[in-house]
């Protein structure tokens, strides 16, 4: 009886939990697809809002989705060969730096903006361009990359793995390609996965950075709750959710992948 | 193949000095042990042979009339087995063994046919699509065995290739490794710190301590003939009888024997096999312990010298526990070896 009774409990306040956090993002989604919010469904669903979204907002839809990709190149191509040196030659200043590369984690996004506005804010051309943004993402984005894929390559023991790969007759480049790089795959994915959902949700820094012509799907948003009605603010949302949550989801299964293997 | 090390030596970036300068050659289809207890510079010799460390300047090595000394491992062409076996998870047994031959660019059906025949000879044909994780530690052994040889290197290295694996897998592992070295054909150095797996599998055994080559033979030279009390106590663990040498006299705790030789400046070494239990002995002591160990019993026996001493018995009537018996030990069997300086 005390048991059941302890369970009824535990069981009523983890549901109002969820139903605290989930009926206003719900409220929010339902509205998105409501004729008038102020009428309430009654006034019937329909998609309207949603096609207003994708006309005002689309280029901001286009240029997260861009910006995300590239941060992920970019990352990969920093991110893969830094974990691997780190991961090669472990020791004190490895450390060092791999707590320097994670420093960006420590400084609000708004600092780092500034920053970055101060040292290239004047370089117009540099300024105006999607580019600048994507150092901000970069920058924000990489210790992700670096931990997820260093995780997993210390767990391992490379050193003996390549060189049984240099052994058989493998260069320095086939060991990196056949051996470390499939080998890392489970953290790759994972860092990958991270730094893409938050390039796209990326706001504080990108915020700062940002111009007219220029905004992420996040800045767009904080755009359209300032100076749309809330019925397609809301659709944004819904937008934004759809395009979020499967890769959040995505990124949870490879984390816990990459973390299996690293223990 | 003939490898032939001339000085060399290997000093750490802190100033240890893990190999003195040695000369080591081994002839062509011979299988050679290094032994020695941990630290002794025998794993820091075969990195050097593998091309794994680089030896300090004035070192040289020679494959057959190639000198090596300069090529990086991946252009010695040396197989290798590690004690951790180093296989490569990402890939299947057959991609494993199959490696080492695509990095020689091998059209694919002479790769596919070494495979097979490979697999074949390491009786792994069974396990030849499984994932590396589903095998079991004796099977891991022969795919890393596999995999060095698949690719005809000149020279197979295995470091402490069967350490990795318990007790009694690896004493059956230990006979089929000696078979397959055979079995090969090839020129072949391992590692390790246990007798008898050196002796079970090598033609010949080196014997180190402390950074150096301290006797190389045959596993019977080595036993029937150590030339110093290292090599002695660690190959077949001879017993130091500690007395009062005087010419060819030797006085004991309990009793006096007579030596081969005149032993002075020496130290005389006994086998617990030497040791007889007989009630007409000039030596006397008590029995400590006795373990049946089916062929034959081992007594632990003290009062003779100031540590126990241990003695091989094979006959019916056991001793007893506590009981004084009498010894003797054939003159001929003893060791008489230099006294460390």
């Amino acid at each position: 009886m005390f048991r059941s009774k302890t369970k009824l409990l535990q069981l009523t306040v983890t549901l109002t939990a969820c139903a605290f956090l989930l009926i206003p993002t719900l409220m929010s989604v339902l509205a998105g697809v409501t004729v008038n919010y102020f009428k309430g469904v009654s006034s019937g669903l329909t998609f309207k809002w949603v096609l207003n979204v994708w006309e005002l907002y689309a280029d901001s839809i286009f240029l997260s989705l861009w910006l995300a990709i590239a941060c992920l190149i970019v990352t990969l191509i920093i991110g893969l060969p830094a974990a691997y040196g780190l991961a090669r030659h472990p020791g004190w200043l490895s450390r060092l730096l791999e707590e320097f590369i994670s420093l960006p984690l420590a400084v609000p996004g708004l600092a780092l903006a500034l920053a970055l506005l101060q040292l290239y804010g004047t370089l117009s051309g540099f300024r105006t361009s999607w580019t600048f943004i994507l150092v901000g993402h970069v920058l924000y984005t990489l210790p992700f990359m670096v931990r997820s894929i260093l995780a997993v390559l210390a767990a391992m023991d490379l050193k003996t793995l390549e060189e049984g790969a240099a052994s058989l007759g493998a260069s320095p480049w086939q060991r990196f390609r056949d051996i470390v790089v499939p080998n890392a795959m489970p953290g790759i994915l994972a860092g990958a996965l991270t730094v893409v959902t938050l390039s796209i949700g990326e706001f504080n820094l990108t915020w700062m950075l940002h111009t007219p012509y220029l905004k992420t799907l996040p800045v767009g948003l904080a755009d359209s709750y300032a100076s749309m009605r809330l019925e397609i603010a809301s659709a944004y949302t819904l937008v934004f959710f759809v395009l979020i949550v499967p890769l959040l989801m995505a990124m949870q299964w490879a984390s816990a992948r990459a973390q299996r293997i690293a223990q | 193949m003939t490898l032939n090390l001339t000085t060399t030596a290997k000093t750490f970036g802190d100033g240890t000095k893990a190999l003195l300068p040695t000369n080591l050659k081994v002839n062509t289809g011979e299988i050679v042990s290094l032994l020695g207890p941990s630290g002794c510079g025998k794993t820091t010799l075969l990195r050097i042979i593998a091309g794994l460390e680089t030896p300090d300047p004035g070192g040289k090595i020679w494959f057959d009339s190639d000198d090596v000394t300069d090529l990086p491992v991946e252009r010695r062409q040396v197989g290798m087995v590690f004690q951790s076996y180093a296989l490569f998870p990402n890939m299947s047994v057959r991609a494993n063994i199959g490696y080492g031959l695509k990095m020689k660019k091998l059209p694919k059906a002479d790769i596919e046919a070494r495979v097979s025949e490979v697999l074949e000879m390491c009786q792994l044909n069974d396990y030849a699509q499984r994932a590396i994780t589903a095998l079991s530690g004796g099977q891991r052994q022969r795919v890393a065995l596999a995999r060095a040889i698949a690719p005809r290197p000149r020279l197979l290295l295995l470091d402490e290739p069967l350490s990795a694996l318990d007790a009694a897998l690896r004493e059956t592992l230990r006979d089929e490794l000696a078979i397959l070295l055979r079995k090969f054909n090839i020129t072949a150095i391992f590692v390790t710190h246990d007798q008898n797996e050196a002796m079970a599998i090598a033609d010949r055994v080196a014997v180190m301590s402390h950074g150096e080559i301290v006797q190389s033979g045959t596993p019977e030279e080595l036993y029937r003939k150590p030339n110093s009390t290292f090599v002695a106590s660690f190959v077949g663990s001879a017993m130091h009888l500690a007395g009062e040498i005087n010419g060819s006299k030797l006085k004991l705790k309990g009793g006096e024997v007579s030596l081969p030789a005149d032993g002075t400046g020496c130290e005389a070494f006994v086998r617990a096999e030497n040791i007889q239990i007989n009630k007409n002995g000039s030596l006397s002591g008590y029995v400590d312990t006795v373990t049946f160990l089916g062929t034959h019993y081992r007594v632990g026996i003290s009062g003779v010298i100031s540590e126990p001493i241990t003695s091989i018995f094979s006959g019916n009537k056991v001793p007893k526990l506590g009981e004084k018996i009498r010894l003797t030990i054939e003159t001929q069997s003893i060791l008489l070896l230099p006294s460390k300086a």
